[in-house]
């Protein structure tokens, strides 16, 4: 009864000589009790009749498979992408039709006013041209995307998952439940980070939090979507491009979580080291959606917290771009000489410095990377008119961008540090500043790597 | 006594009834809280694809465990159907 | 098997029910028994989420009126018990004992009662306060399980209402009764678990003792079984002037739901 005398609470010490040694056998009669008392009460009050055919197992038996269960996981990860791919694009050119032509509209009332064109460049073409981008390319891709998540979530198909991943995670070392909380990092790496809580063990719960960064986010979405199908939707006959595109940015995806496994290998056998704790999931009975509530949820809850956090981060950022890329030294702008220090590294891994430097800027949040290389390329020379896919694909075609371009930015945008937000979560929930170096700093090496392998072999085989 | 046979060692499709568990510590008490109390009936529904975890109906529910905690379970298999 | 067995009344109405109209109600449940449609349902969009105070685990909270009564509805993780094996049960199992809200409402699962009786009979060890919600009646129907909700509260001494929370099935009875209950309409008489004759012998010998060690509002019985069970670590939550009483049925701030 050593715990009870190191408590050294007053009761404990007069108790103590009536409490027996055998607490365990003590835990289990108590349980035995309380559900021998629920069977004697449910004897009385539930009755059950012959059950109907079981349409949950029947469901199971197929999402679950040993055949079908990979594939159909697959299958509707590419589904969701394409339905949102294809759903997003024309209510996406809408709304860049409508934000630009607000443009012209505020540009005006400036121009009436005699305002001051710094005041014009930094509030039009630094925060309201990113705010028009973020929104016009965000919130249509999220406004699909999210309900159709959390369609899948409320049917239960998200423990299924986790139920058919399970065996991988194990072999990785991990928690059965960093499956969902992998899954839940698709929304968003904070939420993810956040999420891990439900794993209990802290060694298997800091392995959840360190590579849930590797779960491509919201704010990443649209980057990958856009890119693929900018150049690799190209590549193919229209009616397929976006199928292509979506099966492209599947395999990002799918990098990811083979990301996520391995180095949720690699730390459990070298810095976090311990075996698999205990581990229970609940398969629930398949439910039929409520979608009045799905899209009140997703849209709600999801969308439009994500897209305002984009908005409140992206605002201050474009100014600063704005302001970079119009502060001189001598005759060459702040924004140009930082990117051209940049650009050599950039250039090894594929990339360049406006690239690199859209990254350095956009850790306050990811979907202000490709708003910011925009506009570093904008203010480079082109005054291009921003209304659609066609003019984004000349603007990167003609600062030098291919296919492999693309490649390395989609791997650098999955494979690169959290965003700001995660990166504190991380903090708050670790409490440890180096667990939170390390979360920026196992993604970014292996980003940098990774590029440089892509690029340098790509070279090599003159592609 | 006819104790050696664990949860995870039943087929799938087949039914047992809990003898003991042998875990210790807080686990056992998350077995318990579970509904896998001695006495009450399991029934083995099905493997994940991988091979692990096996999923159990377990009072009402089912409920997925990974093999190496479910041989922590032993059952017996006489008078089951 | 089973007696009633006396259990320290906690009525809600004793601090003047005249200028009350506030209350605090402890949503519990196993999880996937619908708790958040139930939580959805009730307070609509009237909610806001947190953290609990100092601990990594989500709360959400929120409000709704009744009859000209207000209600905070505060969501507690859901669990399959409240021995505090984890952060979850340990929020969930502090905030129904020490938070003491005017009434806890449990959640149940119709096709899987028996497995929900669990937590609902460890609730009923802590609190009389209790109102029983047994959710997904309709997926019971179609699975052929006929819950007998009066029955059943024959048995548990608490109201029990049936509901389908996803059709809306049912709440508002859920909300007729929860005002009933806190305008001492009803008056529960909880049964609970009696355990075998060595346990009990030792119960009644620790009971007593605990007298003057806390508080009178805490359940001197709970406390001795959670004691025998070697959970020692809930006397640092429990406070250790038997006359301390904090208020209860205000919500200022985070910290006063959750007061230790």
């Amino acid at each position: 009864m050593s715990a009870i005398s190191e408590q050294k609470i007053p009761v404990l010490r007069e108790l103590e000589p009536l409490l027996p040694a055998n607490e365990a056998v003590i835990k289990d009669r108590i349980v035995s009790s309380i559900y021998q008392q629920a069977e004697a009460i449910c004897r009385q009050a539930v009755k059950t009749g012959k059950p109907p055919v079981n349409l949950d197992a029947r469901l199971d038996g197929i999402l679950t498979s040993r055949w079908l269960g990979f594939p159909i996981m697959l299958l509707l990860l590419a589904l969701v992408l394409w339905i949102t791919i294809t759903g997003a694009n024309y209510p996406s050119q809408l709304l860049a039709g409508g934000l630009f032509w607000l443009e012209e509209q505020l540009a005006s009332l400036f121009m009436a006013w005699g305002a001051p064109a710094w005041l014009y460049g930094i509030l039009i073409l630094g925060v309201y041209r990113t705010l028009a981008w973020v929104i016009a390319v965000m919130l249509p891709p999220m406004a699909i995307f999210f309900p159709l998540f959390t369609l899948l979530e409320d049917l239960g198909y998200l423990p299924r998952v986790a139920f058919n991943m399970d065996n991988l995670f194990r072999r990785a070392g991990a928690h059965g439940k960093q499956c969902l909380t992998m899954c839940m990092g698709f929304g968003c790496n904070a939420a993810g980070v956040t999420s891990c809580r439900i794993i209990d063990s802290p060694r298997e719960r800091l392995i959840a939090i360190l590579t849930n960064t590797f779960s491509v986010c919201n704010g990443r979405f649209p980057t990958l979507i856009v890119l693929a199908t900018i150049f690799m939707g190209a590549l193919v006959a229209p009616a397929y491009s976006s199928m292509l595109a979506a099966l492209v940015v599947v395999g990002i995806i799918m990098t990811g979580i083979v990301v996520t496994l391995f180095i949720s290998y690699l730390l459990s056998r070298t810095l976090l080291r311990g075996v698999p704790s205990f581990f229970v999931l609940e398969l629930p009975p398949f439910r039929k959606p409520q979608l009045g509530q799905i899209i009140i949820r997703s849209l709600l809850d999801r969308t439009l917290f994500v897209l305002g956090r984009a908005v409140v981060i992206a605002a201050p950022a474009g100014a600063l771009t704005w302001i970079l890329a119009n502060s001189f030294v001598g005759d060459v702008s702040v924004f140009t000489r930082l990117t051209s220090w940049l650009d050599p590294l950039g250039q090894i891994m594929g990339m360049d410095g406006i690239i690199l430097m859209a990254f350095l800027l956009g850790l306050p949040a990811n979907e202000i990377v490709l708003p910011i290389i925009i506009m570093g390329y904008m203010s480079a020379g082109s005054m291009l008119e921003l209304d659609s896919m066609s003019a984004l694909r000349t603007l990167l075609l003609d600062h030098g961008w291919t296919w492999i371009t693309a490649i390395c930015v989609m791997l650098f945008s999955l494979l690169h540090f959290p965003c700001g937000t995660t990166l504190y979560t991380i903090f708050k929930e670790t409490r440890r500043a180096r667990w939170t170096l390390l979360a920026l700093l196992l993604p970014l090496i292996l980003g940098i790597l990774t590029t440089l392998l892509v690029n340098q072999g790509a070279g090599l085989i003159k592609l | 006594m006819h104790s050696s046979l664990s949860l995870a060692d039943i087929p799938v499709g087949s039914s047992a009834r809990i003898t003991s568990i042998v875990t210790i510590g807080p686990n056992r008490r998350r077995l318990l809280d579970l509904g896998l109390v001695p006495g009450s009936r399991v029934d083995s529904i099905r493997r994940s694809p991988a091979g692990n975890p096996t999923a159990y109906w377990i009072k009402g529910t089912v409920i997925a465990l990974r093999n190496e905690d479910a041989s922590q379970i032993l059952v017996d298999t006489r008078g089951v159907f | 098997m089973t007696v009633n067995c006396h259990i320290v009344s906690t009525e809600p109405g004793k601090d003047n029910p005249t200028v009350r109209n506030h209350f605090i109600i402890a949503l519990a449940g196993n999880p996937n028994v619908g708790k958040s449609t139930v939580f959805n349902r009730l307070t609509g969009m009237k909610q806001h989420t947190g953290n609990w105070p100092g601990k990594t685990v989500i709360k959400a909270e929120g409000t709704f009126y009744h009859r000209n009564r207000r209600y905070t509805l505060v969501d507690l993780p859901g669990t399959y018990s409240l021995h505090a094996g984890s952060a979850d049960e340990q929020v969930a199992r502090d905030f129904i004992c020490f938070s003491r809200p005017d009434i806890t409402l449990v959640v149940s699962d119709a096709t899987c009662l028996e497995r929900n009786l669990n937590l609902v009979l460890q609730v009923l060890e802590i609190t009389s306060q209790v109102v029983l919600c047994v959710n997904l009646m309709d997926e019971a129907k179609r699975k052929r399980i006929q819950v007998d909700t009066e029955k059943l509260a024959q048995e548990l001494g608490i109201p029990v209402v049936g509901t389908a929370a996803r059709s809306g099935q049912g709440l508002n009875r859920l909300k007729n009764v929860l005002g009933d209950m806190v305008d001492g309409k009803i008056v529960t008489s909880p049964r609970c678990v009696v355990y075998d004759q060595e346990l009990e012998s030792l119960v009644q010998q620790i009971e007593p003792r605990l007298a003057i060690y806390m508080p009178n509002w805490v359940n001197r019985r709970w406390v001795a079984l959670r004691l025998l069970e070697g959970e020692f670590n809930l006397l640092n939550h429990i406070p250790h002037n038997a006359l301390m009483d904090y208020p209860r049925g205000e919500i200022k701030e985070d910290g006063a739901l959750c007061l230790l």
